[in-house]
Formats: structure tokens, sequence, C-alpha cells
């Protein structure tokens, strides 16, 4: 169509050097990036319930990361047992609403009298963590074998393709219960506690790579019969050029959506895995390890089971409000 | 037709390899690179080395890897017998092999675990699209209104409470508490299809809470969608009354997406089905992996794996096969 003057205009001002064309490249970037972000942002700031979400968010990861600071604060360590709070025949804590008073601010573990307000904090420690780098895990994963998939096509697109199908519709849940459950407990000399979080880093990371895959596939096969795609191919600029300076930023809106999104299913996929007693190992608090506990307690002891329980809806929630409202503000169409 | 079935079919079994020979990887090869020991975890650790070596024999755990899988695959299709000299176990077709926990035949032990699953996937099944979809479709019509907005909160919560805890709470509550229901349990349909009922109702209403939260969600994005078409105006416009026009032009075109997405969540289903059973105490395949993979039971988890792929492929291809019936642009080829 408009191909021809186009692309004589252009061959006329980037024939002397190479440069000018790389310039011009990414002056236009910039600008439509800034303008992208700024609508964006504008969008977002207007959305109450998604900011309401990033303070959650927020708070929760500074909660985690002064832990330690908080429990010397308000709490007793996680591993100390309180056995003066629980009554000795029916093991549950003596005061009510499980045992929460000025000293044990979320109550206390029936059975061992273990402060839960500390043991929840360590918990979003491994939790955070575990959702968090495993998104990363999956966006980086998804992101590089979804774009080669899209940008190569041919059989690399239906082997990537095929995987990817194959990923989506088996039961990862096994796949990830046997996969944790084999592997040994300490990796890299590092303790039981972080050694199992980079197995479910590694793990969960790898099972969720498929869903960004598809996505950044899809825009890939659609970005790739651009003009501006054809216009670089044109002046001479190599795959791997025309797949990270001209592709990648394009994704990046989406990409950033799908990588939000994603946590809060990791965040449930950690606690469950937990809760089936393949994640954090014990003693070390887990959110998902209390509810399992619970299941013991919990006709006894409601509240053990609704503080991590409660914890988990909350942190989820947040990461799904905030990632509803940045889709609505990248992308309005998909809302 | 027939040349796309046969392909689909042909496709179908390839996945099942794959998928053994993936798990039989992870179960098989891992503990062997790790360095621990299938024998022993079939014998225990107090084991003298001659038993240790008579089960190495009679598992064939002696053989390479690509070997064992050759013989998991004929015992699969055509039995296999066990023998250590004199000593020969058969294993009829479809031979799972034995557990190394209880012994049994695995083949017969998942067999029997079916059924309860199968009643707890079915069952949600059926409430999660029912309720999932006429919650997507109100919402949709009613859109900017209160109910819509209830709507979408609820379906919001719902895909954001993990069933380990809705579970808990409901036991509490339901059973617990108010002392409306049994204990959840399995009774078998045949035997007393009311007791079957109340004891599954809510595992179902649990594990289905989730996935009608994310089809109420769907639904409503597509009901919105297709609402703006050209076609849904001159459905209206020819003066359809507006039952004709969302019943039968709108949801229509609203399903077809929704039938692809039913075939993908069979796998989390599955996922679903391993912590309900849990929470609830209900004996199925689930619950019977979970004891396995604690247990290291490698038969029992190879066995779940294949019958769970297996449940997966078919349901993959009949959705299929459906989407051509939904939607006539759909060419199967």
């Amino acid at each position: 169509m408009s191909i021809g003057p186009e692309a004589s205009i252009t061959d006329e001002r980037s024939a002397p050097t190479d440069d000018p064309a790389a310039e011009r490249g990414s002056g236009e970037k910039a600008i439509a990036g800034r303008s992208l972000k700024q609508i964006a942002w504008r969008r977002l700031k207007r959305d109450k319930v998604a900011l309401a979400g990033a303070v959650v968010v927020i708070l929760l990861v500074i909660m985690a990361i002064l832990a330690p600071v908080l429990t010397r604060l308000w709490g007793y360590p996680i591993n100390e047992f309180h056995g003066d709070q629980i009554d000795p025949t029916i093991q549950t804590p003596l005061g009510a609403y499980g045992g929460i008073s000025k000293d044990f601010l979320l109550g206390v573990e029936p059975g061992s009298g273990r402060d839960i307000f500390s043991r929840i904090l360590y918990g979003a420690q491994t939790t955070l963590v575990v959702a968090i780098l495993s998104a990363l895990v999956s966006t980086i994963l998804g992101g590089l074998l979804g774009l080669a998939a899209g940008y190569l096509g041919g059989w690399v697109d239906s082997v990537i393709s095929r995987v990817m199908d194959f990923l989506l519709a088996f039961p990862q849940l096994l796949f990830a219960i046997a996969l944790v459950s084999v592997l040994p407990d300490d990796l890299f000399g590092l303790d039981g506690r972080w050694s199992r979080v980079i197995v479910l880093i590694g793990v969960i990371g790898f099972f969720g790579w498929p869903y960004i895959g598809r996505i950044v596939r899809g825009q890939t096969l659609s970005l790739r019969e651009r003009e501006f795609v054809e216009a670089s191919k044109s002046l001479g600029a190599r795959s791997g050029r025309i797949l990270f300076k001209e592709l990648l930023p394009n994704l990046a809106a989406p990409i950033l959506v799908y990588t939000t999104l994603i946590i809060p299913t990791n965040i449930l996929t950690d606690a469950a895995l937990s809760f089936l007693g393949v994640g954090i190992p014990p003693p070390n608090p887990s959110w998902g390890g209390m509810l399992s506990d619970a299941l013991t307690y919990y006709t006894f002891d409601p509240m053990y089971m609704i503080i991590p329980g409660s914890m988990i809806f909350i942190t989820v929630l947040a990461f799904n409000l905030f990632g509803d409202g940045l889709r609505d503000a990248l992308d309005p169409k998909a809302r | 037709m027939l040349s796309y079935l046969i392909r689909r079919i042909v496709n179908a079994v390839i996945t099942l390899l794959v998928v053994t020979m993936v798990t039989f990887g992870i179960f098989f090869a891992v503990p062997t690179i790790t360095g621990s020991d299938p024998a022993l975890l079939y014998i225990g650790k107090t084991a003298d080395p001659a038993s240790l070596e008579g089960i190495r024999t009679k598992l064939g755990l002696d053989d390479p890897i690509p070997v064992q899988y050759g013989k998991f695959l004929k015992g699969l299709v055509a039995g296999r017998d066990y023998a250590n000299g004199a000593d020969v176990t058969h294993c009829d077709a479809p031979c799972l092999g034995y557990s190394f926990k209880t012994e049994q035949e695995v083949t017969p032990l998942l067999i029997s675990d079916i059924p309860v699953t199968l009643s707890l996937a079915i069952g949600a099944a059926i409430l999660w699209v029912l309720f999932g979809v006429a919650t997507g479709v109100l919402s949709a019509l009613k859109r900017g209104t209160f109910l819509d907005r209830a709507a979408m909160t609820g379906a919001l919560a719902g895909v954001s409470l993990p069933i380990y805890f809705t579970g808990q709470l409901a036991l509490l509550i339901f059973i617990h508490e108010l002392g409306w229901l049994p204990d959840a349990a399995y009774t078998p349909f045949l035997e007393d299809p009311a007791g079957w009922f109340t004891g599954l109702i809510l595992p179902w209403v649990t594990l289905a809470f989730l996935f009608a939260a994310t089809y109420a969600r769907l639904t409503r994005a597509n009901m919105l969608e297709t609402l703006g078409e050209d076609y849904i105006r001159t459905a209206r416009s020819k003066g359809l009354p507006e039952r004709t026009v969302i019943g039968k032009h709108g949801l229509r075109a609203v399903l077809t997406p929704l039938v692809t997405v039913f075939g993908l969540d069979f796998g989390t289903l599955l996922a679903g089905a391993i912590l309900t059973e849990q929470v609830f105490n209900l004996r199925g395949l689930g619950y019977q992996a979970l004891t396995a993979i604690r247990q290291n039971d490698l038969p029992v988890i190879l066995g779940v794996t294949l019958i769970a792929a297996i449940f997966i492929v078919v349901i993959n291809l009949i959705v299929d096969l459906l989407y051509s019936v939904i939607d006539p642009r759909v060419r199967l080829g």
C-alpha cells in the first residue's frame, strides 16, 4: 500500500550511515513509550480500587522485609514454644479467639503455643519471594520462547506451541508435587527453608511460562507483519536487533500485565504445595503449612485456620485488583 | 472428518507416551541421579542385602532406565511377569505394577478410586458451568448496576480464595456449627443416591466456587463484546424478543470460547480435586496420588498421572469435536 513512497524516504535518509536510523528508531520509541506510559499512569491514578490493591501489596512487602524487626517489637521468635498459653488437655490456646491478647497479637498455635503473628510475617517472606521471583522466571522463559515462536515461525513455532499446549493442559500440581518431592532437601549449601524456596521458584516458574508465552507469541505474530518491522528489516537489521529493539518494547505492556496477574496464581500454588506438605518444610512457617495444620484443630480453634486463610485471600486479592487495574490502564480494549 | 479423527488419536497417543516418559523420568531417573535407591523404597531401610538384590532383580530395577520404561509400556499393553528365578508374579494388562508400600496391584487399586474423583469432578463441573455462565450473562445484561458490581466483586473474591481455606470454612460452618449436613464422605451412587448427594454437596460447592468465579468473569466479558456486534443489533431490529436475542444469538457466540476453557480446565480440576479430597478427606485419585507421593510409592504415582493424562486427552478431543457443533464456522481438518 503506502510502503512504496515511505520506503523511498527512509532510503534517502538512512543512506549515509546506519546511525541516523538507529537514532530515529530510538527517538520514535521514546516518544511513543512516554505517552503510553503517561496515559496509562493517568488512568491508573483514577482507578481507586487498583490503587488500594497496590497499597496493600506495598504494605505486605514492607511487612515481609521488616519481619525480623516487627517480630522483635511485637512478637516472639518463630519457633519459641509457649506451653503456658495452651490448654494441656485439649491442646488448644487458653485465651479466647485462638489466644489473641496484647502479648500475642494474632494468638498462638494450638499444640505448641508458637506466636502466630511472627509466623505469619515470616510466612509472608517466603510466599512473596516465591511468587514474585517465579513470576519473573515465567516471564523470562515465556517472553523469550514466545518471541522465538512468533518471530521465527516454522518448526520452532510448532515445537514451542506444542510444548505450551502440553504444559497448559496437564495436571501441573501433580507434576510440581512430584518434582518437589524427589528433589533433595538442601541445595547450594543453603538451609532447608531457602533451598526449598529456590526449588519452588524453579518449579512454579517453569510451569507458568506457557501462559505468558502464548500471549507473547500471539502478539509477536501480528507485530511481525507491521511496517516498522519491515522497515527495520529492509535497513538490514539483524534478527536479534528486530527481536529485542523493535518487537520487545511493543510487548512490554502485555508482558507487564501478565507478570502481575501470574503472581496471585503463584501465591495460591505456593500455598497449595505447602498445604500438601511439599512446600516450605516445617518447622519453618508458611501460610499453606499453617492451613494444613489447622485441619486438625479447626473445630476447636477456628482462628488458627482463619488467620492464614485470610492472609492468603487478602494478598491474592490485592495482586488481582492491581493487576486488573494495570491491564485496564494499559489496554482499555481488554476490559 | 475420519482423517482428522485418526490424526487426533495418533496425537493423543503420542501425548500420553510423553506424559508417561516424563513421569517415569521424574520418579525413576531423578532418584538414581540423586543417589536414592528405589529398591530401598520398596522394601524399607532395614532390609538385608540378599532380599534387596532379589527385589531389584524381580522388579527389574537393575536394568537401564529406557529398558525399564520399555517393560513398563509392555506391561501396560500386554501384561508382564515379574520374575526372580522361580519366584514369578504375573500382572495382567493393563499392568501398572505393584504398590511399593501395600504390595497391591496398582490397576485395581486406582480403578476403585475413579468413581470418587469422577463424582466430585462431574458434580462440580455441572454446578460451576450453570452458575458461572448464568452469573456472567446476568451481570453483562445488568451492566453497571448494583447486581453487576456485587456479582463481579464476588467473582473476584472467588478467584482469590484457595480451596483449602474455603473448604475448611464450609466444613466449620455447615457441618460443625449449623449441623445442616452429615460429614463429607463418599457413598457409591448406586448404594444410596441421597447419601451420595449429601456427602458430596459441600465438596462440589467448594470446588465449583473457584471455577464459577472464572467463568462468570469470562462470560461477562464475552457477552459484553458480543452484545456490541452488528448481528445482535440486526436481531433486535428485526423485532425478535430479547430472550431469543440473548439466548439464541448471544449465548452461542459466548459459549464457543468457554468450551475451549472448559477443556483446558480439566488439568486444573485435577489439581483442585487433589486439594478438595485432602480437605474433605475423600479417598479418590487425588488423595491416592498425594499419599503415594508422600510415601515415594512410584508405581502408584505413575498410574495416577497416566489416568489423569488419559482423562485430559479424551476430554480435549471431545471438546474439539463439540467445538465444530457449536460453531459451524469451525472446520475440522
